[in-house]
């Protein structure tokens, strides 16, 4: 069995297997626990409407807020798109989501999946650096920081190398490729990265708690 | 160890904010007890709090750091112990390692250490010194994380292991044990009403039986600011309400809720509710106090274990109701004025337009902060801050903000309805031999009733 047909295989199965058993274990063991009734009288109209309100409008920052954080901000719009377009748009990626779960659609150019791949990459070293050499975010960092963030880049760096064969032969770098995006999603479930899946939580309920009282959220 | 309080550390009512004498004497632990009943005690507190809203907040941090640039002593200090959610730290690691769906990894692989009384001392300063609850960095954080919630939520645990800055603890032990955290007992009450109806000519009611409104005040006002009863007293009379204040629920101030005792935050709500439902109000006034309303608004009802059987307003609220259904008459302020928005009555209470709503009827012309409104800055001694001492330093820093939001609007008058910013605006003012004095709302209000 080459590195490529293990990547392809028992290592895909049991990524896949470990990303979605602990995706649920984590979201149940959080959202099983009790929420305490609130009989304060609501003054907001609806409580749904303020969380999906939150949902939405937390995806940027208040205009008093923008100047201190337009940096970290505009870094993390320029990843996150960078890394959806990257991850659903390339041919070879959609073909492989095609043959997990049977859906498909038409891919984007390889040529802008390239260029969007290079400038993600920058933007993922631009948010390291940001993160050492910051002292709030020094300070707050820990090992998940700092390995969600190589699982991340990791991948958009192997990709790359795989399109432009550098490095080793082809398989090798496809098989290094496959494993990296693996360990990201064995560690998804472990670390920061479950924030995808816990954003519209946190924000809603902070959405509907705010509603309730007719505040500003 | 705590002695008695009265004796070592009298009331001091001299200064421009209420306090305790002996500053320096510093007690940061209180009892005595072994560090080991102090963890537990810590921990159980804190696990009590936990639900489902806890747990998704405490999961959900990615650690960009922005609710730094919301906080005061943030901003003013560059210092980055002060990033809102570190202050969680210690507790993050708590509920990871004990309560989280993972936490048996935390604790096969130790890769969450046991969090010790140590660390919740070094802890204490950001839990209490540093944090007024004001609910900025909720405001920016964009996972959406309600961080001034969970600070409340670990003063319970700190509560329990007793580390709460000395002053504090104190003013919560005298509220529970007098009724008042600042010597404003029943009798010290009456004799006040009493004086200030001969003095101003005002009838105020006192322990009536059954009364469509139950006034309750802060000891702040009693104290310190005793014009606000007369005040509260001249409305309800111009309204021809049949109201009462009884001597069996008054304070509103709930220093159980900012020390995190959440027993004594229960006592002494009941207090009011038990008097309102006595007496048979249909509504109850809150004074001018951030957070008392939202120790009463907003949590009394989860005290009282179901809705209350009666309406609860801020001072506020209620003036604007009155003035736009044309009950209430006020004559025209023609003068410039910038409003201070206590941050647990607007941004995390809800009613920021109320007072906004009485500024028009008073015909002034309003100056608003900037930022104003429901991301105004806090005049940094909520949450109980204002009477720790020790970080007094700290909050003239954070305090500088306000001074220069005040400035620059222009204003002639500065307003505000809540009697804690005003004390701290009043130290302020001292320490800086600054030129604005704070006024009440309220206050401007019942001195311009027209008939």
């Amino acid at each position: 069995m080459t590195l490529l047909d293990f990547a392809r295989g028992a290592a895909m199965k049991w990524s896949i297997a470990v990303f979605l058993f602990g995706v649920l274990w984590r979201l149940v063991g959080v959202l099983l626990l009790r929420r305490a009734h609130d009989y304060s009288q609501s003054r907001g109209p609806s409580l749904v409407a303020g969380a999906l309100q939150t949902i939405i409008t937390r995806s940027w920052p208040r205009k008093e807020f923008r100047a201190s954080t337009a940096y970290g901000v505009a870094i993390s719009y320029v990843f996150h798109i960078g890394l959806a377009i990257v991850v659903f748009g390339f041919v070879p990626h959609i073909l492989l989501i095609r043959s997990l779960i049977g859906i498909g659609w038409d891919g984007l150019p390889s040529g802008v999946i390239y260029f969007c791949s290079v400038v993600t990459l920058i933007a993922l070293v631009m948010a390291i650096i940001r993160r050492l050499t910051h002292p709030v975010l020094r300070l707050l960092s820990n090992f998940d920081d700092y390995f969600s963030w190589l699982v991340t880049a990791a991948p958009v760096l192997s990709g790359l190398l795989v399109v432009a064969h550098f490095g080793a032969r082809y398989e090798t770098l496809l098989a290094v490729h496959i494993l990296s995006v693996e360990v990201l999603l064995i560690w998804f479930p472990f670390g920061k990265l479950m924030h995808s899946l816990l954003l519209p939580l946190a924000r809603g309920q902070t959405g509907a708690f705010y509603a309730r009282r007719g505040a500003s959220t | 160890m705590i002695a008695d309080i009265d004796t070592l550390h009298p009331l001091e009512t001299e200064g421009a904010r209420l306090g305790i004498k002996n500053p320096a004497q510093r007690y940061d632990r209180q009892g005595e007890r072994n560090d080991q009943d102090r963890m537990e005690a810590a921990m159980r507190a804190f696990a009590h709090d936990f639900g489902a809203t806890t747990a998704v907040y405490l999961e959900s941090c990615i650690h960009c750091g922005m609710c730094a640039e919301a906080c005061q002593y943030y901003v003013q200090t560059d210092d980055p112990r002060y990033t809102p959610v570190r202050k969680l730290e210690p507790f993050k690691q708590a509920y990871k390692r004990e309560a989280g769906p993972f936490a048996f990894f935390y604790r096969l692989f130790n890769l969450k250490h046991r969090v010790t009384v140590d660390e919740l001392q070094e802890w204490q300063e950001l839990i209490y010194d540093s944090c007024t609850m004001c609910g900025r960095c909720s405001l920016i954080c964009p996972m959406g994380i309600d961080i001034a919630r969970l600070v409340g939520q670990a003063r319970h645990g700190m509560f329990q292991a007793g580390l709460v800055p000395h002053e504090l603890w104190a003013v919560a032990e005298r509220a529970e044990r007098e009724g008042s955290p600042l010597g404003a007992t029943p009798k010290v009450f009456k004799e006040r009403i009493d004086w200030l109806s001969d003095e101003y000519d005002v009838q105020i009611q006192v322990d009536l039986d059954s009364a469509d409104i139950l006034v309750s005040m802060s000891s702040i006002e009693i104290m310190k600011y005793p014009q606000a009863i007369v005040a509260t007293a001249k409305v309800l009379n111009a309204l021809g309400e049949k109201w009462t204040i009884r001597l069996d629920g008054y304070e509103a101030t709930n220093f159980g809720m900012l020390s995190g005792n959440a027993q004594w935050q229960k006592d002494l709500s009941m207090k009011i509710i038990n008097a309102a439902v006595k007496c048979g109000a249909k509504m109850l006034i809150l004074p001018e106090c951030g957070h008392a309303y939202g120790a009463m608004r907003w949590d009394g009802a989860n005290i009282y274990g179901k809705p209350l059987p009666f309406e609860v307003l801020h001072v506020s609220e209620f003036l604007a109701r009155n003035l736009r259904n044309g009950r209430l008459k006020v004559k025209q302020v023609p003068k410039s004025v910038t409003f201070h928005d206590p941050c647990q009555i607007a941004r995390r209470g809800g009613a920021t337009q109320a007072p906004r709503e009485v500024l028009a009827k008073l015909g002034v012309d309003l100056h608003e902060m900037s930022p104003g409104g429901d991301l105004n800055w806090c005049c940094g001694g909520g949450g109980g801050v204002v009477t720790i001492h020790r970080a007094d330093e700290l909050r003239y820093k954070v305090f500088q903000i306000k001074m220069k939001q005040v400035d620059e609007s222009g204003a002639e008058m500065l307003l505000m309805s809540c009697s804690n910013c005003r004390q701290t605006f009043d130290d302020g003012q001292a320490h800086f031999k600054w030129d604005k004095t704070a006024h009440s709302l309220l206050e401007l209000v019942a001195d311009n009733l027209a008939r």
